[in-house]
């Protein structure tokens, strides 16, 4: 079981960086990408580094002959961006830089795995969303957007795919401190959060280990939030 | 039995965890071998790759028994 093998996008800084760092750590392999893998900043004989621009159908298209002779069981979509503004303010591409960002490269990526993971019949499809999709924020109405589609996608999916073991869930965190966040984390919001601290990404990763892991069984279609109690439904 | 016939029969009993002995030409894939919607899909991807063929989405919409993938593939390879 422990020699499963993870492919993780984004996975040179941020959450995304913390999550190759505690899979390596529970002795998985990991596939990791960036858009320039010389930002890597770690090295690991389980860790294997790739260049991949999520939003690039032809980037995604080069990348496919790698992810078919690695043949992951655990896809974790956390390639993610922000381009925050006031709606009144934001342009045509911003949303759509977002959108495809954040969105489109979850049906990119998960097409890349899905065909390896059915003939296993095992599988974990991850993708990491945000409260932002569910609890919405000002001046995010694209990363809203985006974050809220990767949840529904996460579900429709699972409902496909639940027959085959492949179970398929998302993870939205809530203020994590990261390069993501600087500069939006200050008192105020700390006062708001019942656990009255911001999340760091080992939060996130313990979750991801165990929504990898064989304990996660019979958990599928679901966004699991990582936010300290900030947003309670 | 053609050679085509064979390797059908063997990649639907493989997908489809059935018994070779159950299943002729006119075996239907749903109703006679308990397929679902998945599997039928999964199905075409086998033959796709097995026969080294792209099996279009409104034609692949006819392949339901072993005779019409055994047809279709030996009518396009």
């Amino acid at each position: 079981m422990k020699n499963k093998k993870a492919l993780v996008t984004g996975g040179n800084r941020g959450i995304g960086k913390g999550i190759v760092l505690s899979l390596l750590e529970q002795g998985y392999f990991v596939l990791a990408t960036s858009r320039d893998s010389t930002n890597f900043d770690m090295s690991h004989p389980n860790l294997k580094l790739a260049n991949l621009d999520v939003c690039d159908h032809a980037s995604v298209a080069a990348f496919q002959k790698i992810v078919s002779d690695y043949d992951p069981d655990i896809l974790i979509n956390n390639a993610g961006v922000t381009k925050d503004s006031l709606f009144l303010r934001m342009t045509e591409d911003d949303w759509d830089e977002v959108i495809n960002t954040n969105l489109n490269s979850v049906f990119r990526m998960t097409k890349l795995v899905v065909k390896g993971m059915l003939k296993k019949k095992w599988g974990r499809i991850i993708s990491i969303s945000s409260i932002s999709g569910s609890m919405g924020n000002p001046g995010q109405t694209n990363y809203s957007a985006s974050k809220a589609g990767v949840d529904a996608f996460s579900r429709s999916l699972a409902k496909e795919l639940g027959s085959r073991n492949i179970t398929v869930n998302s993870i939205a965190p809530g203020f994590i401190q990261t390069d993501m966040t600087d500069g939006l984390i200050d008192e105020d919001i700390t006062k708001k959060i019942p656990l009255q601290r911001v999340g760091n990404v080992e939060d996130v990763a313990s979750l991801v280990n165990f929504l990898v892991s064989e304990e996660s069984n019979y958990i599928t279609g679901q966004t699991l939030v990582v936010d300290g109690g900030l947003f309670m439904k | 039995m053609s050679e085509v016939l064979d390797k059908v029969v063997e990649i639907v009993c493989n997908q489809l965890s059935v018994n070779k002995e159950d299943v002729t030409p006119d075996s239907s894939f749903v109703e006679d071998l308990g397929a679902d919607s998945l599997d039928t899909v999964e199905l075409v991807m086998a033959f796709e790759e097995e026969f080294g063929l792209e099996i279009p989405d409104d034609e692949a919409e006819n392949i339901t028994t072993i005779k019409s993938a055994v047809d279709w593939i030996e009518k396009n390879s």
